[in-house]
């Protein structure tokens, strides 16, 4: 029988894994968006999951504005990355800092 | 039973093509690994009886941002000579996954139609839903109770468009070798050229 812990033992997974995600890939930014994109989908898991688990429909609603926020979130990241790539021909973001000084 | 069989295969799927997002080499294999991932998600979403939430992942996610990721992950530096030699030797992987994406959709309607996953029993304090479907529900609560929290999203989507629109806009060039026929023509040759007769010694005056 499948109960909510293992829906959180998913999302907690999944959520590890994009941490895991944004350390293990440092150098490239794009792998770092997806890796984001990974644990706002962990979160909406968790959120659909305690939805139904409470029979509370609130939290649908709120995993709806997590997706708005996730889908703005990457047009602006992907904006940010391609103005970045076009003034310095990389996209290494070990290099990001040289405005510091 | 089919709810059971349908979960532990949508969330073995979803984790491992999590750890393949992460892991893998190429960022393009990355971003298809990443959509597979969403696929799972929403059929994670399908069974316990959130369809709404789950059609939606699957358009925004799969149809919009992924796509997004793909398009800059291509205008970006790749080697697209490497990408296209192993047909041949990707050919079973890529069987493989048309197979379980297969099974997917079979035990995901069997699933669905088999009625949602009761994940627990509700203590009694949620509001109640308002509709016969979990669609008609959201709707219900989306334009009435969260009416401004929905228009808000709206204007951050807004917000999000026009950001990325002002970052990535270059402006129009200007324009290269443009001529004003109507000054041409107005010009005529007193005003422009003249004879003069400098006595020996002296310039021009301009």
């Amino acid at each position: 029988m499948i109960g909510i812990e293992h829906y959180v033992i998913v999302s907690s997974v999944l959520f590890v894994l994009g941490v895991l995600g944004i350390f293990l890939n440092r150098k490239n930014v794009i792998i770092i968006l997806m890796a984001i994109e990974l644990i706002l989908l962990a979160v909406n898991i968790n959120l659909v999951a305690f939805s139904a688990f409470l029979g509370d429909l609130t939290g649908q609603v709120f995993a709806m504005f997590v997706l708005t926020v996730a889908a703005g979130e990457a047009a602006i990241g992907l904006a940010i990355l391609v103005i970045y790539f076009r003034g310095r021909g990389t996209i290494a973001v070990d290099s990001v800092d040289h405005l510091k000084g | 039973m089919i709810q059971t069989l349908a979960f532990y295969l949508f969330a073995v799927l979803v984790i491992a093509s999590g750890t393949f997002t992460i892991l893998a080499r190429n960022p393009v294999h990355s971003v298809l690994w990443l959509i597979m991932a969403f696929f799972n998600a929403a059929g994670l979403m399908v069974i316990v009886g959130a369809e709404f939430i789950a059609m939606l992942l699957v358009i925004v996610y799969v149809g919009a941002v992924a796509v997004l990721f793909l398009f800059v992950v291509m205008m970006l530096d790749i080697d697209f000579a490497e990408l296209r030699a192993g047909f041949m030797k990707n050919f079973p992987l890529g069987i493989a996954i048309a197979l379980v994406l297969l099974a997917e959709l079979v035990l995901g309607v069997g699933a669905y139609k088999a009625g949602a996953l009761k994940l627990g029993t509700p203590d009694g304090s949620a509001t109640p839903p308002l509709g016969e479907s979990n669609i008609e529900a959201i709707g219900a609560l989306l334009y009435g109770k969260y009416l401004f929290l929905f228009e808000s999203a709206g204007i951050i989507l807004l917000v999000a468009m026009i950001g990325a629109i002002v970052l990535t806009h270059r402006g129009a060039r200007a324009p290269r070798g443009q001529q004003s026929i109507s000054k041409q023509i107005a010009r005529k040759p007193s005003e422009a050229t003249v004879n003069t007769k400098p006595e020996v010694g002296q310039g021009v005056q301009l």
